[in-house]
């Protein structure tokens, strides 16, 4: 009987080592054979821990579940799928998980994270397979082709990234892998390390064959303790079993990864920053060019990719680039995983075709807010990204569509809050993390976000606010303009947006309420 | 989990430092090699680095300061770090965390005076969608409150 129990960041987190425990000594003391397999999550947190059975007709869960729920379930033998409160069906039917189209995400939560055996029986290493046949142009074609753009923030199309670090001749190479992960309302990275670590390792190793580079790393926030341990294990048993080293596969190609772990600093996850942290320095922002793809890490041509971008490699060579791109919406191609998350009902990962509007994710998918309150802002695209009303929830998910309505994308975040949110706050919050992350590089970032909190202060002190309001869009003006990164480029989104959707959160103190 | 660290000594940073000094870029994963036995990264680290690397004292010092991670003083037996992104606060954890702090008499960053617990904040542990979250020791706690964190407070002894 197998019986599989979540061991990733989150379902750790709200209890799933706990049920775990309870699992095996009810097991042990009704003499009942379980196997208990530790997978990742499937991206559903709401229902974690959940716990699935694997049945005759399918997998079957139970969630949230909690250690106290463990003898009741053995009591109406959950093990052959028995019914109970906790009960919620075929796992693969509930609606927010048939309603995904999973290429990425396919086996996150369906299999045991660091086997190999089961890695391969998924499709795993397929793509791998066609891309040694194929050879490295064609590789980057195919990458080309899929119209996959990085999906770290910018949105940059990875294929020209690889065409470049490719066509620049060097004896020495990297691949580096983006897994800082630093925007709120995201997991996606943490995700596909912690419940596919394989997939990424083959992603980076047909970019390290693509481009000619047989050193990658891992850029891996010290915010994911879980990641690090299993990408570590993933990397070494990959290694034994010669899909890593110096004859991937048995093919002349050698290639092999190390992780690395961040230090706690926002601004490391912008790509020269990310280098510099690598070689040891301080993370402050190169001025570009020169590009990373030609002057990279310790000086080399380096492909630096977000790990969703790495992770949707080998899908597409599986796959073929058309499968990729025949889906999504203008020149947004592809799946993307969205991640639902703060005060919102059905929180986790929804991976989906783009062109699905903003409301359907948070209304329809979401299911609104967790407190049962009306939604009064979402965040989109992580601390730099602009907050969105409900007016504005027919926004289709893509790149340009959102730009056209300054926001962004970003890193696929969504944070949903209800109508108890200060957007006054929020709006200070974002100059308080910019100043507090700043790489000091360059004034109108370093100077400009720490006068912005003062302005805030006085102004949700009611002091001057016309004036103070001036200011503040004064300050973005100069942020957005004279900053060499995002960091100090991009607070204004955040910033103006909750200004200008939200008015009356920066307008003379309202009367007090009337009792409700 | 108690955290129990090494006192400070040259000829165990030595040790850690002579592991890392020959991989490519050694410095942050040997920083945090020393900060993982000590508890945070002394002052006296930083000559001892440098001669090692090849650097000025500087240049230690300002990578050393450059990141949130590294901690300059020794902190208290338990570290409980809270975050303050903006996910969590979509679901209050900056009134819980005002609650524990004001319980304790600290602000962010300080210990309790009988050297038992830190209060850090973190900015986003990726556990967003089981808000508001919590690392205590290295444990990750999710759908927290006011009263969780009294509760994670009081019996971390
Ligand atoms: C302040 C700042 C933080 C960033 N953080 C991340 C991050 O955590 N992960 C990431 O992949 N990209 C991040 N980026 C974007 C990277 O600079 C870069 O665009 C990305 O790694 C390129 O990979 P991609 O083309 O696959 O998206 C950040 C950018 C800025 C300005
Ligand atoms: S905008 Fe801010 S973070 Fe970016 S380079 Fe300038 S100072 Fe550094
Ligand atoms: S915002 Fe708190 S865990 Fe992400």
């Amino acid at each position: 009987m197998k019986i599989f129990i979540p061991q990733d960041m989150a379902s750790v987190a709200v209890g799933a080592d706990r049920v775990a425990v309870a699992v095996e000594m009810e097991a042990r003391a009704r003499n009942i054979p379980v196997t208990i397999v530790r997978n990742g999550s499937r991206g559903l947190f709401w229902l974690e821990p959940l716990v699935e059975v694997a049945t005759a007709s399918g997998r079957i869960g139970y969630g949230p579940v909690n250690a106290d729920d463990v003898a009741s379930l053995f009591e109406q033998r959950f093990f052959d799928g028995g019914p109970h409160p906790k009960c919620i069906g075929p796992v693969e039917q509930i609606p927010f998980l048939a309603k995904q189209t999973r290429f990425t995400f396919a086996r996150a939560g369906v299999i045991d994270p660091l086997s190999l055996d089961d890695y391969r029986r998924h499709g795993g290493y397929q793509g791998l397979e066609a891309a040694l046949s194929i050879g490295p142009t064609a590789i980057v074609a195919a990458v080309k082709d899929s119209g996959l753009r990085g999906r770290g923030g910018a949105g940059f199309p990875t294929g020209i990234k690889w065409e470049t670090v490719a066509r620049t001749p060097s004896a020495r190479k990297y691949i580096v892998c983006n897994a800082d992960e630093g925007d709120s309302g995201t997991f996606a990275d943490r995700l596909i390390m912690e419940a596919d670590p394989f997939m990424l390792i083959e992603g980076m190793t047909i970019a390290g064959i693509a481009v000619g580079a047989t050193k990658g790393y891992v850029y891996v926030r010290s915010e994911y303790p879980f990641a690090i341990r299993v990408m570590e294990q993933a990397i070494d048993t990959a290694r034994r079993a010669g899909m890593l080293g110096n004859a991937i596969s048995g093919s002349t190609h050698a290639f092999d990864i190390e992780v690395r772990v961040g230090a706690g600093a926002y601004v490391c996850g912008e790509e020269t920053s990310l280098l510099e942290s690598l070689e040891g320095k301080r993370g402050q922002v190169r001025a570009k060019p020169p590009l990373p793809a030609i002057k990279g890490l310790f000086g080399q041509p380096t492909v630096i990719n977000n790990t969703i971008s790495l992770a949707s490699v080998p899908f597409i060579l599986a796959e073929g680039a058309q499968r990729y791109a025949e889906i999504g919406y203008g020149r947004s191609r592809g799946t993307m995983p969205v991640q639902l998350a703060g005060n919102v009902k059905h929180g986790g990962l929804f991976e989906c075709a783009f062109g699905v509007t903003l409301g359907e994710l948070i209304n329809d998918i979401g299911g609104g807010t967790a407190s049962g309150r009306p939604v009064r802002a979402v965040q989109a695209g992580g601390p730099l990204g602009a907050y969105f009303p409900p007016a504005l929830f027919d926004t289709p998910y893509d790149y340009e569509a959102f730009a056209k309505r300054d926001g962004l994308i970003g890193h696929g975040g969504l944070v949903v809050f209800d109508d108890t949110a200060d957007m006054a706050k929020l709006a200070r919050f974002a100059m308080e993390f910019c100043a507090h992350e700043s790489c000091g590089k360059c004034t109108p970032c370093r100077i400009g976000a720490t006068r912005g909190v003062e302005v805030f202060d006085k102004m949700i002190a009611g002091i001057d606010r016309d004036k103070n309001l001036a200011l503040v869009r004064d300050l973005c003006e100069t942020m957005k303009f004279g900053s060499l990164c995002a960091l100090g480029g991009f607070t204004p989104y955040p910033v103006l947006s909750a200004l200008n959707h939200f008015p009356e959160d920066f307008a003379a103190p309202p009367l007090p309420l009337a009792a409700e | 989990m108690v955290t129990t660290n090494l006192a400070w000594n040259v000829e165990a940073a030595h040790a850690i430092i002579d592991r890392y000094r020959d991989q490519e870029g050694p410095m942050l994963p040997l920083l945090h090699a020393l900060q993982h036995e000590f508890g945070y990264v002394p002052r006296e680290a930083e000559p001892v680095i440098a001669a090692a690397l090849n650097l000025t004292r500087a240049e230690v010092h300002g990578v050393i300061s450059f990141y949130h991670d590294f901690r300059r003083e020794p902190a208290g037996r338990h570290i409980l770090k809270l975050c303050r992104a903006e996910a969590c606060q979509s679901m209050g954890s900056e009134a819980n965390a005002r609650h524990l702090l004001d319980m304790l008499g600290l602000d962010w960053g300080e210990t309790t005076r009988d050297g038992r617990l830190t209060v850090e904040p973190v900015f986003c542990l990726g556990l967003c969608a089981t808000a508001p979250s919590a690392l205590l020791d290295g444990e990750p706690i999710g759908r927290t409150d006011a009263a969780i964190l009294e509760t994670l407070a009081r019996e971390a002894a």
